[in-house]
């Protein structure tokens, strides 16, 4: 140990030995030993699941380790709780965005923390200096204006400006780059470089192997709890870092489709408007075709397509197998066989304070009644053949869905929305926040189900997977369907050229990152 | 993490820790208290007298069955304490009108009339919150002091009694009668509870119901038609009051502009110290049930013991909803 407090000066700033963590009878984390250097970021990749943010947590205090030893320039520490990790320098940037959205950018960057001057709070100066901070990361953004009122991407950088406000020598990123577009996130890539030139030791966890290769200095895999290995960035290429995640080879993640042949259609929308959303949309889709929308966040994706299944108030006309319908609501549409998967699985896809079978039978009751009385042992059984056909891992049936896994969550809501046999399905970002498993065998899904003469419809801001999975791609821009691209054109470089309006020598510098 | 034990558990036993505590919490207080009362008076474990005490918490028991559908789908009903005095009145005053001759048609008549303002009622308070979209909480603020207020003018401050001496000895046993030994009104309870939970789970307007209180977004998303679930909730509600108001008339055939006077925190203590939860998404009929007649038991015992002042009853039942709501938060924790 006396080897350890020679070497504070240039030894790692924090590290952690023999780390172990048990829930229960289930252990987590095995036996991890990792070193954290000033002036380096560190990626953390693993599948969901692995432990990596049971890991993170024990790091910034929120949790403790049920055996092993973190030290802090050679010194043993335990933490109290998260404020004790902070007041040591530990700050952790949360996957979520933790802001009060009524508040101030500024009120937000200060709270609990405020300044004061005498008995009330200084409003200049934490102004003042929330605009200085977040000038800092290499953004505009007015302190005054409240934080309901921004993007995702300006919401992200208020939250790292809030927890960097803390004096600090290791930063924390929990997949900080899940709700950016391409754009936003190599702006944050920037930022995260100029944390790591000011001298702190950067941890980096992310699901998107070449940020992780174009961010990191070295790369450590989880998998299952255990690290799997640690290696210079430079020494991996992504296809490394995903077979090293999974255990086995993953290089083809996409399946092979059949080339599309000319397709009746199965639908067509015309001169169809979403107020303040979308505008005067038309595409069609064929039957046993996956049509991909692209786009950045906010061009109208999402609200162009709920509009279509009745969620939304819009006007335009929608086609069925050439026949004109009219959705009033969503039950319309379903009944029409028409299912939309929304984005916000949590928000708005499953009851997460429910359990399994009562989240999987939620859109189709009709189908397990028994006269007035809902038959719970045909229930039980679809549950198991769900459980089955969709690879839903839970420990227990009687689990809630709130407890799944974000990728099982995604494949019961697939398997709920199954239930309804439905002709056309619209995915909206199918793999958000999914390990490289389970999203490998979700485009297996969706292209069984092209495959099987249904047609599919995805909704995505990850363009490889645009590219990977679909036949036909269909940009928009800020509310307007700006292009299509097919064939030979369905590149990154394309399709950014057409979502951003850029020229195609700066598209192709984005398109290079991430 | 979860999917480590994939596989080992596939034919899950459902074990004494899958039992949700929050679900037996009342159950576990109600018998504690029968404890305590039997200690604290020897009159108490009586027939008698616990016949006596479920009787009494009848109308608070009915009511709450009704708000537990409002609340496990989210909304709120403060409008039921003043729609019991509204419909009792209107109910009375139809049969003190004397339009039909014939006294059993005359009270089969002003039955069906009850039942039907009480969901008319329900009604409005339903429409009010999901096509006016106003929060509940004020909806029914707004409600409760309209039956209030037409149940003064109509009494025009004073009170509404049924006059003819016939049809008030003709409707007595609905209050005071029994089957079998079996005050009438707890067998109203029961038959209105088993009713109200046949519907909440086992039928798909039930799991609606749950639906929307849990995420009303994924209900919506799923294709559940949210308002006419609600709207839904608040008819039943309406019901529930006016089977209550069946009871009420016989009992004492009068009614004043303070029937009912808050009984809608009754009925909402009742139903949170039962274990339904306030922000939706969980519903418990017996629950409920139980937790009515926890709030009369608790009164019966300040009466016959000497330990408390019985003017401290509602003190010690606005304790009761704040402890139950502590123990609800702790069991929650521990799960």
């Amino acid at each position: 140990m006396t080897a350890a407090a020679v070497e504070t000066r240039d030894g790692p700033v924090m590290q952690v030995e023999g780390l172990s963590k048990s829930f229960g009878p289930v252990e987590v984390l095995r036996n991890i030993g990792l070193s954290f250097h000033a002036g380096k970021v560190h990626a953390i990749i693993g599948e969901n699941g692995a432990g990596k943010s049971t890991l993170m947590k024990i790091l910034a205090g929120h949790l403790a380790p049920t055996k092993g030893t973190i030290r802090i320039d050679g010194e043993p520490v335990t933490f109290t709780g998260p404020v004790d990790a902070e007041a040591r320098g530990i700050v952790l940037v949360h996957q979520e965005i933790l802001l009060a959205p009524d508040l101030t950018v500024a009120q937000n960057l200060f709270l609990g923390r405020e300044l004061s001057k005498g008995l009330v709070v200084d409003d200049r100066a934490m102004n003042e200096r929330a605009e200085k901070a977040v000038r800092d990361l290499g953004a505009e953004i007015d302190p005054r204006v409240v934080v309901g009122r921004l993007s995702i991407a300006q919401r992200q950088l208020v939250q790292i400006a809030r927890a960097l406000l803390v004096p600090h020598r290791v930063a924390i990123f929990d997949e900080p780059t899940a709700s950016l577009t391409p754009i936003e996130t190599e702006a944050l890539l920037k930022v995260i470089d100029d944390i790591r030139n000011s001298g702190i030791a950067v941890l980096y966890i992310s699901h998107r192997l070449p940020e992780v290769k174009a961010i990191a200095d070295t790369v450590s895999v989880l998998r299952d709890g255990n690290l799997v290995a640690t290696h210079p960035a430079a020494d991996l290429q992504p296809v490394d870092m995903a077979r090293l995640m999974v255990g086995r080879d993953v290089s083809k993640l996409y399946p092979d489709r059949h080339a599309a042949a000319a397709r009746e259609a199965a639908l067509e929308v015309e001169d169809f408007s979403v107020p303040g959303y979308a505008s005067n949309a038309s595409f069609r889709l064929g039957k046993g075709e996956i049509l991909g929308f692209a786009g950045l966040v906010g061009a109208g994706r999402t609200e162009l397509l709920e509009g279509v299944v009745g969620l939304r108030a819009a006007h335009g006309t929608v086609k069925l197998a050439g026949k004109p319908v009219h959705f009033a609501d969503v039950h319309d549409s379903m009944k029409a066989g028409i299912v939309y998967l929304s984005e916000d699985r949590k928000g708005k896809g499953l009851l997460l304070q429910q359990d399994l079978r009562v989240n999987l039978t939620l859109a189709s009751l009709g189908r397990f009644m028994r006269g007035l009385v809902i038959d719970r042992k045909r229930e039980r059984a679809a549950l198991d053949e769900a459980i089955g056909e969709f690879d839903i891992r839970a420990g227990r049936r009687e689990m809630l869905a709130g407890q799944l896994s974000g990728g099982n969550q995604q494949k019961l809501l697939l398997a709920k929305m199954m239930m309804l046999e439905p002709e056309i399905v619209v995915i909206d970002e199918p793999t958000r926040g999914i390990d490289i498993g389970t999203k490998e065998q979700i485009y297996k899904f969706i292209a069984a189900l092209a495959e099987a003469g249904k047609s599919v419809i995805v909704i995505s801001s990850e363009m490889p997977e645009l590219i990977g999975i679909c036949d036909r791609v269909v940009v928009m821009r800020a509310g307007r369907i700006v292009g299509e691209v097919a064939g030979e054109r369905m590149t990154e470089n394309e399709i950014v050229v057409l979502a951003t309006g850029a020229t195609s020598e700066e598209a192709a510098l984005v398109a290079e990152l991430p | 993490m979860t999917d480590l034990a994939a596989g080992a558990g596939k034919k899950a036993q459902r074990s004494w820790k899958d039992m949700d505590l929050r679900a037996v919490a009342p159950f576990v207080a109600l018998v504690l208290l029968l404890v305590l009362g039997a200690f604290s008076s020897p009159n108490f474990l009586s027939v008698d007298n616990l016949l006596n005490v479920l009787t009494r918490s009848a109308f608070i028991a009915i009511i709450a069955v009704g708000a537990t559908f409002v609340i496990s789908a989210g909304g709120l009903d403060l409008s039921v304490g003043s729609m019991v005095a509204f419909v009792a009145s209107l109910m009375i005053m139809f049969m003190n009108s004397g339009v039909i001759s014939s006294l059993p048609l005359m009270l089969i008549a002003a039955m069906a009339l009850a039942i039907l303002i009480g969901a008319a009622c329900g009604l409005a308070n339903g429409l009010i919150t999901t096509v006016g979209r106003i929060e509940p909480f004020i909806a029914t603020l707004g409600t409760m002091g309209i039956f209030r207020g037409l149940t003064t003018w109509l009494s025009q401050g004073g009170a509404i009694t049924l006059r003819s001496s016939d049809l008030q000895n003709l409707y007595h046993p609905a209050y005071f009668g029994a089957v079998l030994g079996v005050p009438v009104p707890i067998i109203v309870i029961v038959a209105t509870a088993a009713l109200g939970a046949f519907v909440l789970y086992r039928t798909r307007y039930g799991r609606h119901v749950i639906a929307v209180g849990s995420n009303e977004d994924v209900a919506r998303y799923s294709g559940i038609p949210v308002n006419r679930v609600r709207t839904w909730t608040y008819i039943i509600q309406g019901l529930c009051v006016a089977v209550a108001v069946l009871l009420y008339v016989p009992r004492l055939g009068s009614t004043s502009a303070t029937t009912g006077t808050l009984w809608e925190l009754q009925a909402i203590t009742a139903v949170v110290v039962g274990g339904t939860a306030l922000r939706g998404g969980v519903g418990r009929i017996w629950g409920t049930i139980c937790g009515a007649f926890i709030l009369e038991i608790v009164g019966n015992i300040m009466l016959l013991s000497s330990f408390v002042s019985e003017y401290l009853i509602g003190a010690i039942q606005g304790a009761i909803i704040i402890i139950a709501m502590l123990v609800q938060r702790f069991l929650m924790r521990r799960n």
